[in-house]
């Protein structure tokens, strides 16, 4: 194939062409995915149109910033295309849910762009990273394009009741009948979707006290660290208990509740390295120049916190995951008919009893997805510790 | 000691000051969230009557601040009040089943505080050998997997392929020591696994920490034996951070018997406490998180004066 040479000599100039004809490509094959089904759901298709001009252009002009070289190019456009490819192939179920198909197309091309760009530090990452990413972001697709990827509808009963593994049913059915592979794959778009969305909740919450309270000090200080210290002394999951007994085990009240009682812990860790930051020269230097309390919070000290913050915010979100789990496999959690993979693991416990694994799945894709998640946290401390081994 | 007995008495004196303001907030919750009890109780289609009947038996139509205190001054003479749902005393509904939570957690304490500390110790000793490498895998992987994954993983394990004990742990008053002991072999077990890692590192990262100490060295070029050096020289020292963390997860055990009750049908507070949720009892609920936030604090306290006690250094704060 012939291409350009486009090396750091030439990095900052425009794509290309063949980057320019792929993000064309995708463009309009997105274009036909939101158009046939204008005459179905026509209110659907018009957000549809307005984000797909936004995201081509984000993507264009991404493009067009990044270091390019000849392969990390053909990484993207061959990463891109497959996809489109499988898409193609399989038209049917990806043409029934546009959406998902927009968003699955928009990871990979995340991810192929993430890879081009910190190639240098990933070819230096252990295995056990390694193992952590392709575990996560296997999840991560797999959350997006759910719809397309099960064979059957998410609380359809397609069968009887604890059917056997077989051709039609891959894992069998569950208690009422409901196809377990499908369960499974929606289970972990709503499971990892709700602990993701608890998650930032809570370093919104627990990371801005914790900033106000390292950037004011004095009384604001005070009275978040005791509201903070009061509320630690109560065991966070009898608490939870608490709580939703009175509000009733809704959704957002289960987002709500959860993120409140983890951003205590948050608050801790960004007051306390906040604090490091504040006492040093260039923090002061700021504030005698007369910046506000936000622009000192968001450029003086935020950066300079960011990658325990980032570390920590892996390691809270497999706590959150582990919580809502165990909620919901006490039936607290997510209500039925909603698939969570807590309460699937509830519901077909009597298995269990007979030597059937099957009710174990759900509670072993909880196990791999914490697992990755440390691993990555493992190596991303250690990488930004400054440690060299 | 006169200063050890101030200090213990400061940290008690906070503790009950937290266990107060807990009290006032466990209290409170059902006053500030919104949700109507009586609504919730007796479904949407409750006549205005009835719920004002409702509101005076539980005495609801009373201000807060009075209830508040009746509440407080009767748990202080052990009567919780009445279970919504069952009309029993909550105090009764108690008592067998905080000794049963008790009993788990102590038999999990005995199999895990003694296998914690000495797998530490021997990861200290061989530290970087295929046996740390091997103890640090497996036990990084117990806590990130699920209690209740753990827990049926054992059972489909020892219970149905192995036979070796009951899936299902009911006990009662009229059992032997050792059959009720035996009974709760698979929760305690499950609870092992799920605390010993926490407790086995903190373990090995304090004597790690020692052993680069001058004096540590000065046995060793005396040509003392490694094993002699960890047991004799470093434990004494390490012994301050092993006890907070030992205290601090047996904390961690009397609360995290709420999933492992759940999963073995184990006649505990736990499963008290879910059953009542699930009924939304809010007497019972507020009763069961009043006794472990209680016993939560306490042992958080006990950490504290422990690990002062085991290292003089602290009493004297400079």
């Amino acid at each position: 194939m012939t291409m350009p040479l486009t090396g750091s000599t030439f990095s900052g100039h425009a794509s290309p062409w063949f980057s320019r004809v792929a993000v064309a490509a995708v463009h309009f094959f997105l274009l036909i995915l939101f158009l046939q089904n204008v005459t179905v759901d026509f209110w659907s298709a018009i957000p549809g149109f307005v984000f797909i001009h936004a995201y081509s252009a984000i993507v264009l002009v991404y493009w067009s910033r990044l270091d390019q070289t000849p392969a990390g190019d053909t990484v993207i456009v061959t990463l891109t295309l497959e996809f489109v490819l499988i898409a193609i192939l399989f038209w049917d179920s990806f043409s029934a849910w546009p959406w998902s198909t927009l968003f699955g197309l928009a990871l990979v091309q995340i991810c192929a762009f993430a890879a081009v760009r910190y190639w240098s530090e990933l070819r230096q990452a252990p295995y056990s990273a390694w193992f952590g990413l392709i575990v996560i972001l296997i999840y991560i697709m797999v959350a997006a394009t759910a719809p397309i990827i099960a064979p059957f509808g998410e609380t359809a009963i397609v069968g009887a009741e604890y059917d056997e593994w077989s051709d039609k049913h891959l894992l069998g059915t569950d208690n009422l009948g409901r196809d377990m592979f499908t369960r499974l794959i929606y289970g972990g778009r709503n499971t990892v979707g709700i602990a993701f969305m608890t998650t930032v909740l809570a370093f919104v919450l627990g990371g801005l006290a914790g900033l106000l309270a390292a950037a004011m000090r004095g009384w604001m200080d005070q009275v978040l660290g005791r509201t903070v210290d009061t509320l630690m002394a109560i065991p966070s999951f009898i608490f939870a208990l608490l709580i939703l007994t009175i509000v009733g085990t809704s959704v957002p009240s289960l987002i709500v509740v959860i993120a409140v009682l983890d951003a205590t812990k948050v608050f801790r860790l960004a007051r306390a390295v906040s604090m490091n930051v504040v006492v040093l020269e260039f923090v002061e230097a700021a504030s005698l120049r007369g910046e506000g309390l936000w622009w000192i919070i968001r450029s003086e000290i935020l950066p300079n916190i960011l990658p325990p913050l980032v570390a920590e915010f892996g390691l809270r979100f497999c706590f959150v995951f582990l919580f809502l789990s165990g909620l919901s496999f006490l039936g607290l959690g997510i209500q039925p008919p909603t698939a969570d993979w807590g309460s699937m693991v509830r519901d077909n416990a009597t298995l269990i009893t007979y030597g059937d694994i099957t009710p174990l799945l759900p509670a072993a894709a909880i196990a791999l997805l914490t697992i990755g998640v440390n691993f990555v946290v493992d190596w991303f401390l250690h990488k930004a510790s400054g440690l060299k081994d | 000691m006169p200063q050890l007995g101030r200090m213990v008495a400061q940290r008690l004196a906070l503790g009950l000051l937290t266990l107060f303001i807990v009290s006032l907030i466990i209290f409170l919750c059902v006053e500030l969230l919104p949700g109507n009890l009586a609504e919730a109780i007796l479904g949407q289609a409750a006549t205005p009557e009835t719920v004002a009947a409702f509101n005076r038996e539980l005495g609801l139509d009373l201000p807060p601040h009075e209830r508040y205190i009746a509440w407080l001054i009767n748990i202080m003479q052990g009567d919780f009040g009445r279970s919504l749902a069952s009309q029993r005393e909550i105090s009764e509904l108690l008592g067998s089943r905080l000794q049963n939570t008790l009993f788990l957690a102590a038999v999990a304490a005995a199999i895990a505080v003694p296998l914690a500390v000495s797998l530490g110790i021997l990861a200290a000793l061989y530290r970087e050998s295929i046996f740390d490498r091997a103890v640090n895998a497996v036990t990084l992987t117990s806590i990130s997997v699920p209690e209740f994954f753990v827990a049926y993983i054992l059972i489909i394990v020892l219970s149905v392929n192995l036979g070796w004990f009951p899936s299902i742990s009911n006990i009662n008053d009229g059992l032997s020591f050792w059959e009720k002991v035996y009974r709760t072999a698979l929760p305690a077990f499950t609870l092992t696994l799920v605390c010993v890692a926490h407790m086995m590192r903190m373990t090995r990262a304090a004597i790690i920490n020692l052993l680069a100490s001058p004096y540590i060295e000065m046995a060793r070029l005396k040509g003392l034996r490694p094993g002699r050096i960890i047991l004799k020289h470093a434990l004494p020292n390490a012994l301050a951070p092993i006890i907070n963390v030992v205290v601090l997860n047996l904390a961690y055990l009397i609360v995290g018997v709420v999933l492992v009750e759940v999963v073995f049908v184990y006649p505990g507070m736990g499963q008290l406490l879910v059953d009542s949720v699930a009924k939304r009892d809010i007497p019972v609920v507020q009763a069961c998180s009043l006794v472990f936030a209680a016993t939560y604090i306490l042992l958080n306290l006990l950490a504290d004066v422990l690990s002062i006690m085991s290292n003089p250094r602290l009493l004297h704060p400079r």
